[in-house]
């Protein structure tokens, strides 16, 4: 039995999978990869994934000899396993003092420091509250990292750079804490500028051995969540690499670590290290791993369980080619790199037709995203025998996924994988607010880019004026009746205008616009959510999202979506004349930028607030996000209170 | 089929011959026998002359103020309307005949409308459009009569006709001449009503009699900040009711689409409306003679829909969005909703199946659980007649709680006002297809394309349950003064809770979601 997806388990002889599922995930892939489906409650985490209680009866009732806990939930919970192991059915994970000593974030770096690996300067203890969290941040001196005892996955983190952030952070991060883990107990440490985020992932048997698979380099990351993954690290040097691989092992000895678990380290420009955190359990980013090592760590991991010893030695695992997993989450990347977004995915295709790549994905055509989970789609992992061809692989997988419904990160993913200090592997935790100070605004294009979009639009417009003149059935009229052959148009795309003459000859679209002439080969499905055609002979994708009778074209290209609209040249001359609708202002009002709850309002009618401070909490996918008053003034109207729960785009409060 | 054929070319013929005659450009005059050639040149002279001005309507100065507006001009609209060079005039030069008031003085030709046919993707239609810049686009007698000439040859040929409505009401001049004109109208919109397809788009204000004629037709959609119907404009109001109200808030385009249901949809502006416009004429047949239109179909008809699968949530109280299901349904999620803003607790709209129009109902579990009441019955009759009067197939997507209580409901005529769905859709002979999502309660079930009122293959889902009334409701009754009525509701659940009554009564085709069943059906 499993309780979260790690891509598909394969199924060996005399195995039987059993799936645990919730309300809302029924429909979902894993549960029809499983052999067979329990339902433990209802969508709500706490009630169902994380009730252990409700899991044990279905272990139970299913006749389970052993768990596997997936990564996330109860994977590192010691009460869990526990109880799994009096009712005598194995964990398929380390033991119960492994997990104890590694879970609590001041107790591992204590063992750590014990076992000889370099750890970070920082406050050995409980913070009391918020008064105590200034006091310790600034004895250690800013910036200070505020987290979570109880905490992994970026979960109740939270950057300090002076003695506002430190309070805001310390509430923050212990309501996040009380929220995730039941645990509200807060740590405070030296915070490392510029760092890089690589991890260890180690292997240890009941019998004492234990071997290190290499690095992870998980560096991109927003709001201390992974997006980009890859191994091995272009940063590490071999001299460092063994080293933290030795001290990873030397920490696993001395546990006596057994199954699979991972070593996080912070590593500073001059490839010095600090232990991080170990994580006992199976790692979401786990397939870039097995793709440069050949291990199957799930099948490791069973193995181990059933008290095999490990039949690999440090010399058994090479670093063959390069992996690299692109998490794709269903957010809105324009927004802080990402907030969440929910809805359901009426279309999903998966690029799997790509030679070396790998989706692992809890979700199908059809599945909704609700607000109860990680907002992550798939982990998209592909290889190749260098990083350039695992980045090229990356590119043309993005480019072919169809994901429709929600709105998802592939955009910023692209954007990423082209990008510059990327490819030149000059990337740090900080990457993304350095990369794009202003937050991400989308693909950025040069002339022949823009010209092929305006180039497709042109054509998906022809195409869909030509077929508007084909109807299979009409009696024959008197007049006399020809599809359009010949188009000008008007296609803006931003704020600009472009005239372009468009002429159908044989199976091509001549396209005119400005001095060249593109000749696009008439590939165009208007049902087809990909557009694979050759623009003067060079193969080019993109993806039509959506068309209509007014002229709006959305089409995606290289992960961006553009609006486009295209227009005959006498529409486009009379749209001109149409005057301009009044927007709404909405300078004075604080909008809901996602869906969630509202966890708490901290402003009342007649309150007056200052640009920048918080009016309320809204929590979605276990994140909370604290919404600031966008300019100064008195509160006219409060529409939530804590408990509600909101859409999009709601209007929360509003100013005077 | 070959009588029809026959019929087809007759009148063809007959509609050159009567163009010829009686419309084309080169009038009678010219082909006179006794013209010498000066004689011939000024003739000829005149009437580019006369063109000229027809072609400017009130004059510059007054285009420009329709402009101002953020309005086109009635010759732009119809430029815009119709494939390129494909609009045939009639009546060019036709002018008022009123003498009184000066009017004899200002003559324009023309007058305040221009009227004819074009092609519309191809296809014919018949069309007249108001011109405020002439006279205000008031009606006069021989405004009336070339727009009731193009609706008596619509009707000959049998192709829609499109009114772009622009106008300031009757020519005060010309009296009861202008109301004689309105009535003329009046009768052709009645005697062509169920015939051909009908539309108005009002572009302009429209009141007093006039807002009649749109009302009768089939469609009649306006564009949002520039129109307005109404009876009595808000001068009138105040001076008989006292009331303060502005033109947008008495009979604009919002009042219309959400409150009142005189208009079936809004758009952005004029050049939105228009391209819209010859969009929607792409899903309507030319007559009642034709077949519902099939266009070239690229989505595949036998393609899986696994997201069906996911859209009705597994609690029976819960709601969802009836129009996920639709969208994943059509042709490339292409849905012309109608009155999308009005009665939200139906959907109606057109959609294609393997590129055949087909009409689509629903209920909307999204607004007021899908109840029906008395705006959505109405809103959902209308449209079952339209469907079945012009061949379309109507698809109908049942998740129906019953039907609205409450005095408000049945003071009203609840009864009377929902008898007109049940009436339309036992009346109506086009293919029907049921397909039963979630609930069917009550007399509601029987009312939504029921087995029973001659639906042609009606199918449940496996969420489906049909039953007289909820379990609270039933049990309660059932179950009157005895303790532990709960007891009663779970029994109740298990046995009305499925598709299975009704499967074992032979009422449903299949039970599951076979798209492929509907595809071939409609195709």
């Amino acid at each position: 039995m499993k309780a979260e997806t790690f891509g598909s388990p394969k199924t060996r002889p005399g195995e039987q999978w059993y799936k645990l599922v919730e309300d809302a995930s029924e429909k979902k892939r894993h549960v029809r990869m499983a052999d067979e489906a329990v339902c433990i409650g209802p969508a709500a985490t706490k009630d169902s994934y994380l009730n252990i209680d409700h899991i044990m009866l279905a272990v139970t009732k299913t006749g389970s000899q052993a768990v596997h806990p997936g990564y996330g939930f109860l994977s590192e919970n010691a009460v869990f396993v526990e109880k799994l192991e009096a009712a005598g059915i194995s964990f398929i994970g380390p033991s119960v003092e492994a997990i104890n000593g590694m879970g609590d974030k001041l107790e591992s770096k204590r063992l750590a420091q014990a076992a000889g690996v370099n750890t970070i300067p920082g406050f050995d203890g409980i913070v009391n509250d918020a008064d105590h969290c200034v006091q310790i941040a600034r004895e250690i001196s800013y910036p200070v990292m505020i987290k979570a005892s109880a905490g992994g996955g970026g979960k109740g983190m939270r950057i300090a750079r002076n003695d506002d952030d430190a309070r805001d952070g310390f509430r923050l991060a212990s309501q996040e804490a009380a929220s995730s883990f039941g645990d509200d107990r807060i740590l405070v440490e030296k915070f490392i500028d510029k760092p890089r985020h690589i991890e260890i992932q180690v292997l240890g048997d009941k019998h004492g051995n234990a071997v290190y698979l290499n690095e992870r380099e998980c560096s991109i990351q927003r709001r201390n969540q992974k997006v980009i993954e890859e191994a091995p690290s272009v940063f590490l040097n071999e001299g460092t690499r063994k080293a933290m691989g030795e001290q990873a092992v030397s920490l696993c000895k001395r546990l006596g670590y057994y199954s699979a678990g991972t070593v996080e380290f912070l590593v500073d420009s001059e490839q010095k290290f600090y232990f991080l955190e170990m994580n006992t359990r199976l790692q979401v980013e786990h397939p870039v791993t097995e793709y440069i090592t050949g291990v199957d760590l799930v099948h490791q991991m069973i193995r181990i369980a059933k008290g095999h010893p490990l039949l690999l030695t440090q010399k058994d695992i090479p670093i063959k080619g390069w992996a690299i997993e692109s998490r794709v989450y269903s957010e809105d990347p324009y927004k802080n790199f990402g907030l969440p977004s929910i809805g359901r995915l009426y279309k999903y295709i998966e690029p799997l037709h790509v030679p070396n790549v790998r989706c692992d994905s809890g979700i199908d055509e059809g599945s909704e995203i609700s607000i109860y989970y990680d907002p992550m789609i798939c982990k998209l992992v592909c290889y190749g025998n260098t990083r350039n061809d695992a980045i090229n692989t990356s590119l043309e997988a993005l480019d072919s996924y169809v994901i429709r419904g929600v709105t998802h990160n592939i955009p910023l993913l692209r954007d990423i994988l082209t990008e510059t200090n990327f490819i030149e592997g000059n990337i740090s935790t900080n990457y993304l607010s350095e990369v794009y100070p202003d937050g991400f605004k989308g693909r950025q294009l040069n002339s022949t880019d823009k010209q092929h979009i305006l180039a497709i639009a042109a054509c998906v417009f022809s195409k869909m004026d030509m077929r508007s003149y084909t109807f299979l059935n009409e009696r024959p009229s008197t007049a006399k009746r020809k599809e359009p052959a010949e188009w000008t148009l008007v296609i803006s795309l931003f704020d600009e205008e472009l005239q372009c003459d468009v002429k159908k000859v044989g199976n091509k679209f001549h396209v005119h616009m400005k001095t060249d002439t593109l000749s696009v080969e008439d590939h165009i499905n208007l049902s087809s959510p990909l557009i694979q055609t050759n623009i003067n002979g060079k193969p080019i994708v993109m993806q039509l999202v959506s068309k209509d009778a007014s002229g709006k074209l959305q089409i995606v290209y290289q992960g961006t979506t553009f609006t486009i609209f295209v227009l005959s040249d006498k529409a486009s001359k009379f749209l001109k004349m149409m005057p301009e609708k009044p927007t709404v202002d909405v300078s004075k009002v604080v909008l809901s930028p996602m869906p969630g709850m509202v966890k708490s309002v901290s402003c009342e009618v007649g309150d007056t607030m200052a640009e920048g401070q918080e009016v309320c909490i809204i929590e979605a996918m276990k994140m909370q996000n604290s919404l600031v008053a966008g300019a100064s003034g008195k509160v006219k109207a409060v529409h939530v209170k804590a408990g509600d729960t909101v859409g999009e785009d709601d209007v929360l409060i509003e100013f005077e | 089929m070959r009588s029809k054929m026959a019929l087809y070319c007759l009148r063809g013929a007959v509609r050159s011959n009567y163009i010829r005659r009686n419309y084309g450009v080169c009038g009678v005059q010219l082909f006179n026998l006794y013209s010498t050639a000066a004689h011939t040149l000024r003739v000829n002279q005149q009437i580019k002359e006369k063109r000229k001005r027809a072609l400017l309507g009130g004059g510059e100065s007054r285009i420009d103020a329709q402009h101002k507006k953020g309005k086109l001009t009635a010759r732009e609209r119809i430029h815009l309307l119709c494939d390129p060079g494909s609009f045939v005039e009639y009546d060019m030069l036709v002018e008022h005949t009123c003498s009184d008031f000066g009017m004899e003085k200002q003559k324009y030709p023309g007058d305040s409308v221009i009227t004819g046919h074009g092609l519309i993707n191809g296809r014919i239609a018949y069309m007249f459009s108001q011109d405020f810049t002439v006279f205000g686009g008031s009606l006069s007698s021989i405004h009336a009569k070339k727009i009731c000439k193009v609706m008596d040859q619509a009707m000959l040929v049998g192709a829609p006709v499109i009114g772009l409505n622009d106008s300031g009401g009757a020519r005060i001049q010309e009296g009861v001449e202008s109301l004689a004109g309105y009535a003329d109208i009046f009768l052709r919109n009645v005697l062509s009503s169920g015939v051909i397809p009908q539309i108005s788009l009002i572009m302009g204000p429209c009141a007093g009699g006039a807002v009649y004629s749109p009302a009768m037709t089939d469609f009649t959609f306006m564009v949002e900040d520039t129109s307005y119907l109404f009876i009595t404009g808000p001068d009138v109001v105040k001076s008989v009711t006292n009331e303060n109200v502005t033109q947008e808030e008495l009979g604009g385009a919002k009042t219309h689409t959400t409150t009142s249901g005189v208009a079936h949809k809004a758009f952005h502006n004029d050049v939105d409306a228009l391209l819209q416009l010859r969009n929607f004429l792409g899903f309507l047949p030319l007559s009642n003679k034709d077949p519902a239109p099939i266009r070239i179909c690229d989505d595949p008809w036998d393609r899986d829909v696994p997201t069906l699968d996911t859209i009705i949530p597994q609690e029976t109280t819960e709601a969802y969005d009836m129009l996920e299901v639709v969208v994943n349904v059509v042709d490339e999620r292409d849905f012309f909703e109608i009155m999308p803003n009005y009665a939200k607790n139906i959907i109606i709209g057109f959609g294609r199946m393997n590129g055949r129009t087909v009409g689509i109902v629903g209920n909307q579990p999204k607004c007021a659980a899908g109840c029906l009441d008395i705006n959505s019955s109405v809103k959902g009759a209308r449209f079952v007649r339209f469907c079945d009067a012009f061949n379309i197939p109507i698809i109908t997507f049942v998740d129906v709680p019953g039907f609205l209580p409450g005095t408000g409901q049945e003071h009203n005529g609840i009864i009377r006002h929902g008898a007109k769905l049940l009436y339309a859709f036992a009346e109506a002979t086009v293919p029907k297809i049921t397909v039963i999502t979630r609930k069917g309660y009550g007399g509601a079930y029987d009312v939504m394309s029921s087995k029973h009122l001659r639906g042609d293959v009606n199918y449940a889902w496996p969420t489906a349950e049909v039953a007289v009334m909820g379990a609270k409701g039933a049990t309660s009754i059932l179950f009157k003064g005895k303790p532990d009525v709960s007891k009663y509701e779970a029994e109740y659940v298990e046995k009305f809770g499925n598709p299975f009554p009704a499967a074992v009564r032979g009422v449903y085709f299949k039970i599951g979601i076979e798209l492929l069943f509907i595809t071939t059906v409609s195709s």
